[in-house]
């Protein structure tokens, strides 16, 4: 951040200057700790996502290395256990379920209302502490008292397990509130902050993905709020609610679990499309197609996913009527996930097609999420499922979702804002290279993996029969492309920090809400609170000049 | 970046625009109307979140009730219905005071705004107190959660009477939903006081009456979630 500032004379150091870029507003580190601003709070976030998707995929690789042959490679089983916990818990409570949410959604949300800053700025900052609060504590009982129950901690195993599951659900308590409470300011916000003009026909796609997300975030993690402090209290006291020895109910606790997770996957994918949708109207330059029932969708995605949880248990031993209900409600989910891709393929039929790195995730996003949703279809069937269930065809199909959807999305979003956020431009070139690599490395290690579930490979086994070594094998390999990838777009991103050209105001001649503040924004985002006159996707009405480099300055026109 | 004129020229502007803000007013709202607005949405979707908490162990009380009710009822026998009730009445009467609270704080009284106050936190404070002598109550009979459950053994028999065994789910239920719900409580004390030495300091006033509204908000939550808790485990067991 080499730019000169010229500091006006009277001006003093500490105090921010609200037109400065958000940056350079204020200096040193503490200005960053005790940040009020959105933005820096939403970089603070993206900085720790990111160091932990390193970490959950340094995991991801020891387990695929392990599984490169049967029996002992490099750990033993023990050791394999915690580490696919590692994987599972950092990757879904440390990065996934906060990524795109805490990360993108602080900075990028009230730009597109046309905001100052979030309903509660100190709320925010308390919830990235919690944040960082729990994933230490979580981190640590991991690592030192070797916990090995998985992310899901079912009982009995977990209450008859090591006693660090305590300290371990104690961790994750704490991060569902940070959870909670971004949720919360994030419906305020979108409720409460948007600009004059912004109604809800007229809002960006993105905040309504985020409002979606934001209602689960605010009523399911409680409920794992309660099950993780009775499972506490299961091992501390011996309460006895979910042990069947003293008249519990072990299935209870996955009735409990799964109310709560069902609903994280959405908030895990909901996210994912959010960016998506922003990424297909840009680079197609059309508005979407069907506005009205994508935003309408995510919604609905929000309200079935409180529905569906029993069908991770179909072979738990619930009821049989049970089963058939969730399984029939199951099949509901393909309605709302069908509107959307279908309304996104038919934004890019006669669209002006732009095929930079963002839009290639984008497209990733769109295949690999079909994929993944169709064999979700397989197993929300009870006949397929009583075959599929606890095989690597579940592990595949949720990494289809999550990895193929999400982390697609995610890293869409990130290059697509990177030039927003940090006010550079990265090397597209090398940038498409890395995305070659991430595309082919994930399918070839998940393709594989699907045939190998059908075969009857279990999920989470520390070893296998001789006859899977070549699907394993395929697969790791592929993991190794992968890393490839990542560590080329990393590389591209650092070279952008060091030496990144400077960011044109709309790089990508984008209509979206967020590109008529300066890039980087100010501290304050508006000058002038805007008033909005047009949609989030109106390129139809643009000129030819503005269909280039966006509506330039198009809130200008309401100064006083 | 920008000259120095411009940035103090527009620094200028900034405190002029802001400069007849009042100084409860923060920077991102436009009107304190707005900002009264959102802080009072958020403390209703923050009780949605503590329903949904508290949801969690009501499912888990209606399971195990319905699968041994005759047990629920016999240990149900045990709890002190005076005691209970004489709880629910000083919560209710404090939720009145604290609604007398806000009621106050609108008209710009904060004398008796700050009586009140004083009155809603010291009926927390016998709720505590009274839950205080039913839990050690509890303790002494061997009425405890789980695998520290005692009451069936002959030297705690009640009148002569023992509770079978499998009672320990209905006291693992009742110490978890009075637990957390005393949690609540104290959460909710430390709320009121934060008002309460606002409203001291001077700070609450007939314009910005916020903290004493979300602060009574909150209280309400606990006087509710105590309405459903009193007759579920009290009474009808």
């Amino acid at each position: 951040m080499a730019t000169e500032v010229a500091v006006a004379p009277g001006h003093h150091e500490d105090e921010p200057d609200h037109m400065a870029n958000y940056l350079i507003a204020a200096r040193g580190v503490k200005s960053w700790l005790v940040t009020l601003d959105h933005k820096r709070i939403g970089v603070m976030y993206l900085a720790s996502v990111i160091l932990a998707f390193f970490m959950g995929g340094m995991f991801a690789l020891l387990v695929r290395l392990e599984l490169l042959t049967p029996g002992r490679t490099i750990m033993g089983a023990a050791t394999y256990n915690r580490v696919f916990t590692l994987h599972g818990a950092v990757m879904v409570f440390l990065f996934i379920i906060p990524s795109i949410p805490a990360a993108m959604g602080n900075f990028i949300l009230p730009l597109m209302l046309g905001a100052k800053d979030v309903a509660f700025p100190r709320l925010n900052l308390l919830s990235f502490y919690i944040y960082v609060v729990g994933a230490l504590f979580s981190l640590f009982s991991i690592i030192s008292g070797a916990v090995d129950t998985g992310w899901t901690f079912y009982t009995p195993y977990s209450t008859t397990s090591s006693s660090s599951v305590v300290s371990m659900t104690l961790g994750v308590f704490i991060l569902g509130f940070s959870s909670i409470l971004t949720g919360l300011n994030f419906l305020v916000t979108i409720h409460k902050m948007r600009a004059p003009g912004l109604h809800w026909r007229r809002l960006p796609l993105f905040v309504w993905g985020m409002y979606a997300t934001s209602v689960m975030q605010v009523l399911a993690t409680p409920v794992l709020a309660i099950t993780l402090a009775l499972l506490a209290m299961e091992k501390v006291l011996g309460l006895g609610i979910f042990d069947a020895s003293l008249g519990g109910d072990p299935v209870l606790f996955q009735h409990f679990f799964w109310f709560y997770s069902h609903p994280a996957v959405y908030i895990m994918i909901v996210p994912g499309m959010a960016i998506v949708s922003e990424l297909f109207a840009t680079f197609s330059r059309r508005a979407i197609v069907g506005y009205f029932a994508v935003a309408m969708s995510s919604l609905g995605l929000a309200l079935l996913g409180f529905l569906v949880w029993g069908h991770h248990m179909f072979t738990s031993g619930q009821s049989e009527f049970s089963t058939m209900l969730f399984s029939a409600l199951t099949m509901l989910v393909a309605i709302p996930s069908g509107v959307k891709v279908f309304n996104w393929t038919l934004t890019l039929y006669k669209g002006s097609i732009w095929l930079t790195t963002p839009m290639l995730y984008a497209l990733s996003f769109l295949v690999l999420f079909t994929i993944g949703g169709l064999t979700g279809l397989f197993l929300g069937t009870l006949s397929t499922d009583i075959h599929l269930h606890d095989t690597y065809f579940v592990v595949a199909h949720f990494h289809y979702v999550m990895m193929g959807g999400t982390v697609m999305g995610f890293l869409g979003g990130l290059l697509y804002w990177w030039p927003k956020i940090t006010g550079k431009m990265y090397d597209e070139s090398l940038a498409k290279v890395s995305w070659f690599f991430v595309f082919v490395g994930f399918n070839a290690v998940f393709i594989v993996q699907f045939i190998m579930g059908s075969r009857g490979m279990p999920r989470r086994y520390y070893d296998y029969v001789p006859e899977f070594r070549p699907y394993h094998q395929f697969s790791t390999v592929g993991s190794w492309i992968l890393a490839v990838g990542f560590f080329i777009l990393a590389y591209v991103l650092v070279k952008s920090l060091r030496s990144g050209a400077k960011a044109p105001p709309n790089p990508w001649g984008s209509a979206g809400f967020e590109w008529n503040t300066a890039t980087p924004p100010i501290m304050q985002n508006f000058a002038v609170t805007p008033t909005i006159t047009r949609g989030p996707y109106d390129y139809h009405e643009a000129t030819e000049e503005e269909l280039w480099d966006g509506f330039p300055e198009d809130f200008k026109k309401s100064e006083p | 970046m920008s000259s120095a004129t411009t940035t103090e020229a527009s620094h200028g502007a900034h405190a002029e625009a802001h400069g007849h803000h009042p100084p409860f007013l923060q920077h991102h709202f436009d009107t304190p109307a707005h900002q009264f607005d959102a802080a009072k949405m958020g403390m209703w979707i923050f009780i949605c979140t503590e329903i949904l908490m508290f949801g969690g162990l009501f499912v888990a009380y209606g399971l195990f009730r319905g699968r041994e009710p005759e047990i629920f009822h016999l240990a149900h026998e045990r709890l002190d219905k005076i005691m209970g009730a004489a709880n629910t009445i000083v919560l209710l009467f404090s939720s009145l005071t604290a609604a007398l609270a806000v009621r106050q704080s609108q008209v710009g009284d904060r004398k008796g705004t700050t009586r009140w106050l004083i009155i809603t936190l010291l009926c927390a404070c016998v709720f505590l107190v009274v839950k205080y002598f039913e839990y050690t109550h509890k303790f002494h009979d061997g009425l405890l959660p789980g695998t520290h459950f005692r009451a069936h053994l002959p030297a705690y028999a009640h009148h002569g009477h023992t509770l079978p065994y499998r009672a320990h789910m209905f006291f693992a239920l009742y110490f978890m939903m009075t637990g957390l719900h005393g949690v609540h409580v104290l959460v909710g004390m430390g709320i009121l006081t934060w008002v309460l030495k606002r409203n001291l300091r001077g700070e609450i006033s007939k314009e910005y009456f916020t903290p004493v509204e979300i602060g009574a908000l909150y209280w309400h939550l606990v006087d509710l979630v105590w309405i459903y808790l009193f007759p579920l485990l009290y009474l009808v067991g």
